[in-house]
């Protein structure tokens, strides 16, 4: 009888423990699902860089790249001290692009293709334009957006 | 009824450029020739489309009817022969001011730069008949210019043009060179570029070799002529110890290693210390320079990168086949081909030095792709055991449900 | 301990008892009865429903967390969400998985309704809302697929919606009011996640409400060849615990098969998946295949077979008008059915069921193996 007993109180102790495991694999997913992740929010047309503009300055060829969704993104700094964000692929065969301050143009290494700060293709074998993109400083913050039609 | 439908045709585009009655040229030319004769083809040329009409080349008085009486007419030309024509077209593309009235951005330099060509030096002093003039390439009646699709000399026409006479054996024997231009071309990683990728920024004949001024490039031109796409190697070889040496030895540049006409998709084999590679044509263990030592370096940073990429690519293949999220990752691998493009480009600088630092870029990279897809990998094994968890828990819980209603109900 | 606990729970038993009167709510729980019988398991289908909808109320609400309605961030929130978030695809596969289990769950409690026939008086009023809630949840599903606006979802969208543009009168009107405009575009996502996460919950709330109270005032319908059976000869089934437990046993099992398939196939599987795919673009050419989901897919295909012209009639119209009438009778079947509540058998209605279940099916099964 005492046997029965205890065999009893340990199923209704695991049947405890069964439930709160139960809920515990019903409300962590949950949890953790609502713990915003690092990146914060989704970027959707615009993105910060994570860098300012004396960052740009500082570097060698006055440009740095920055990620953009699914593209690499190119942002120059002008001599007239403005800045220009396009797409660093290269339209001819996707090779990554590069300001050359000394040149004052957007130059691709693989075949010499050549763009101006506004990216569009002036000499050498891109077929098209690089995607110019929209920069806004706010508060020494560098924004970047798309042009939405 | 075919003739008086192609007069028709006739009639209609030349009323359609303004010509009308005051061109009578057509109604007999077009019922002298056969079907897609040259006078029938003139509607797609670049002159007619300009406005200018049989007689502004031809010469003669188009308003009259008779051809005889045409022939006799003040300042006609007829049509030129073969050595003729290149003066021919020259008296208007020579002519600055005349251009200037029709296309003002058209150079002048044609007849002058054709002169300083191996065609223009053989058919203006030699009187050779069978070296390409004007119309060898322009054609007679459908002359475009480079950007129609349909004329002869679009660059994706253009190699077919040369090809003509260039990949025919029996019209060039007697000059005595190669013949294989064409065959070599078209297999090209240029070739390949152009005419089946329609790549228009590759080069075709005249990219390399000019046109109106056609000749092979020199020996010490090489570079500057590769150099006009492939800036950074020709810079970087410039720069390199090998360009006195190629220069003292006259090899060409580029060619020495890449061959010209049939320049193939590149291989890491070509450089390094084993028999396949290019290195030891010239170069052997003990000719006291640092040659091979410099080739063997550069092969290996080149290879870890190569390996490092392909792992790379491997872990990151199987997270995306375990179906992961890896947006992150394949950006990075971009980055990591990118720094293979730049190691494999600074090559040319024949310095160990140069390659080493951007394969070791590269590696860095591609480390971290293999080990973020590793993490992605282990995550997916992560969810499955936490499914396995659950799964456990919630048929342990339904299983003691079960026991409670068979209980209630045996009462 | 064992008994220390009991204790605490009888405690709190007596607590709410004091003040909320429980244990009268209990003795009329216990006082009904299930009725028990070889069909007693269709019983259980209405409960999986309501289950599976509790958990698009749940994921429901955490994936509006982070999604964000419009052309330029919708597709990049959705792909945050299972990418970013964690447990962000779980959350998504579920909310999938649960949505096409629903609406499979409520299918097949309407067909064994009407094949036993328990929409009889007194269960009319049941049945009509039941419909409702089977409108409603069709309507979830056609709003949701938009959500993502991922390329599968909007040409699926742009089909559908082009079909109600088919209706006769209408029709041009309620495809402009569903777009926000002559094309699927941003506007269109606004609208359909209005519908999808305010209007239909409200609307389902209030509906799923009365089906409930209808059902608890009269209890589980009886077979129809029960009523000349004598009191001892039928079988019951306390409702309270007895079936209770047996729901939540059920909802336990509904469970764990749905944490397996979202985990096992986050993207769905065969025809019924969801995979984000690449964002909707309105000017790029149309995949090959457009489906609708499976629970559209017969009136699709049916739509799809018909010749261009019936009669004086386009053929998509006609289509439409009987459809229509069709779903119109299928409604009203407890007004027709005036034989089921005189307890007699009624052919023609069974006739007419069997024959909408196998072209149902049919055209289904047609419209998946036909390009």
């Amino acid at each position: 009888m005492s046997d029965n007993n205890s065999r009893r109180n340990f199923l209704s102790w695991l049947t405890g423990l069964g439930s709160l495991a139960f809920l515990g694999s019903i409300i962590y997913p949950a949890y953790k699902f609502l713990v915003p992740p690092e990146s914060g929010e989704a970027n959707v047309s615009q993105v910060k860089l994570p860098f300012t503009r004396s960052e740009i300055e500082g570097e060698e060829k006055k440009a740095k790249t920055f990620k953009f969704g699914r593209t690499l993104g190119l942002i120059v700094l002008t001599g007239e001290g403005e800045l220009k964000a396009m797409s660093a692929t290269c339209t001819h065969l996707d090779c990554t692009v590069q300001h050359r301050p000394d040149l004052g143009i957007i130059w691709c290494s693989c075949h010499n293709g050549r763009y101006d700060l506004d990216g569009k293709n002036i000499s050498g074998p891109p077929p098209k334009p690089l995607e110019l993109y929209i920069v806004n400083e706010i508060k020494g913050e560098i924004f970047v957006s798309k042009e939405t039609a | 009824m075919i003739k008086f439908i192609l007069i028709f045709i006739g009639l209609l585009l030349f009323s359609i450029n303004g010509f009308g009655s005051d061109n009578n040229c057509m109604s007999c030319h077009l019922d002298l020739e056969d079907e897609g004769g040259s006078a029938s083809k003139f509607a797609k040329d670049i002159h007619s489309q300009k406005g200018l009409g049989c007689a502004d080349c031809h010469g003669g008085d188009p308003t009259l009817d008779d051809m005889d009486d045409v022939r006799d007419s003040k300042g006609f030309r007829g049509v030129p022969n073969h050595l003729e024509v290149p003066d021919f077209c020259a008296r208007c593309h020579s002519d600055a001011a005349y251009m200037h009235d029709h296309n003002p951005s058209m150079p002048v330099d044609q007849l002058a730069k054709y002169k300083t060509s191996i065609h223009g030096q053989r058919l203006f002093s030699a009187k050779d008949k069978k070296v390409a003039n004007c119309v060898s390439c322009h054609s007679v009646h459908e002359i475009g210019d480079g950007q129609m699709p349909y004329s002869s000399t679009h660059p994706s026409n253009l190699p077919a043009t040369c090809a003509k006479c260039h990949s025919d054996k029996d019209y060039m024997t007697e000059y005595k060179i190669p013949t294989d231009q064409f065959e070599k071309y078209s297999s090209s990683v240029h070739g390949l570029a152009l005419l089946e990728r329609g790549d228009l920024g590759a080069p075709a004949c005249n990219d390399c070799h000019g046109n109106h001024g056609a000749a092979p490039p020199g020996v010490s031109s090489l570079a500057a002529v590769c150099g006009v796409c492939h800036a950074l190697e020709a810079e970087l070889f410039e720069k390199s110890p090998h360009a006195d040496a190629f220069l003292e030895n006259d090899f060409p540049m580029c060619e020495t290693c890449h061959s010209n006409h049939a320049i193939f998709k590149l291989s890491d084999n070509m450089i390094g210390t084993t028999e396949s590679a290019l290195c030891t044509e010239c170069h052997a263990a003990d000719d006291g320079t640092i040659g091979l030592p410099t080739a063997d370096s550069i092969l290996t940073s080149l290879n870890n990168l190569v390996m490092a990429h392909l792992d790379a690519k491997q872990s990151l293949d199987e997270a995306i086949l375990k179906g992961m999220m890896t947006t992150n990752e394949e950006f990075l691998l971009k980055e990591v081909d990118q720094s293979l493009i730049q190691a494999r480009t600074l090559i040319h600088s024949f310095n160990m030095d140069s390659v080493a630092p951007k394969a070791m870029e590269g590696i860095a990279k591609a480390d971290t792709v293999m080990v973020n897809s590793a993490g992605l990998i282990d995550e997916y094994y992560f969810r499955r055991k936490g499914l396995a968890v659950a799964s456990l828990v919630i048929t342990f819980l339904a299983f003691m449900l079960y026991r409670k209603i068979r209980k209630i109900e045996q009462k | 301990m064992n008994g220390a606990q009991n204790n605490l729970i009888k405690k709190g038993y007596q607590w709410l008892d004091d003040r909320l009167h429980i244990n009268s709510l209990v003795e009329y729980m216990s006082s009904k009865a299930v009725p028990q019988h070889s069909h007693s398991i269709f019983y259980y289908l209405g409960g999986i429903t309501l289950f599976l909808f509790i958990v698009q109320v749940i994921t429901g609400i955490l994936l509006l967390m982070y999604y964000r309605p419009g052309a330029d961030s919708a597709y990049e929130s959705v792909k945050f969400i299972v990418s970013e978030v964690s447990f962000g695809w779980l959350i998504r596969a579920i909310h999938s998985w649960s949505a096409n289990l629903m609406v499979l769950a409520a299918f097949l409690h309407m067909f064994t309704v009407f094949f036993t026939r328990a929409y009889r008086k007194p269960r009319e009023m049941t049945w009509y809302t039941g419909m409702g809630l089977l409108a409603l949840s069709m309507t979830f599903g056609f709003s949701g697929y938009l959500l993502p606006w991922n390329e599968l979802a909007f040409f699926a969208t742009r089909v559908g919606t082009g079909m109600a543009g088919a209706m006769p009168v209408i029709g041009d009107y309620l495809m402009v009011i569903m777009r926000g405009g002559e094309e699927v575009t941003g506007a269109t996502i606004g609208r359909f996640f209005g519908l999808h996460v305010a209007i239909l919950p409200l609307l389902t709330t209030g509906l799923l409400t009365l089906h409930m109270i209808f059902i608890q005032r009269q209890g589980m319908s009886e077979p129809m060849n029960w009523a000349g059976k004598k009191q001892e000869d039928k079988k019951y089934m306390k409702f309270f615990p007895n079936f209770i437990y047996r729901d939540a046993l059920v909802w336990l099992v509904a469970l764990n098969i749905l944490a397996l398939l979202a985990v096992i196939f986050p993207d769905g599987i065969g025809v019924v998946h969801w995979p984000l795919g690449i964002k909707a673009d309105p000017f790029a050419a149309p995949p090959a295949v457009i489906r609708p989901e499976w629970y559209f897919m017969f009136a699709f295909q049916a739509l799809k077979m018909l010749p261009a012209h019936i009669w004086f009639l386009e053929g998509e119209l006609f289509g439409i008008i009987v459809f229509g009438l069709g779903g119109l009778i299928w409604m009203l079947i407890p007004l027709l059915d005036r034989r089921a509540n005189e307890n007699k058998r009624s052919p023609m209605i069974m006739a007419f069921g069997t024959f909408v279940v196998l072209f149902m099916v049919v055209m289904t099964i047609v419209g998946y193996l036909v390009e």
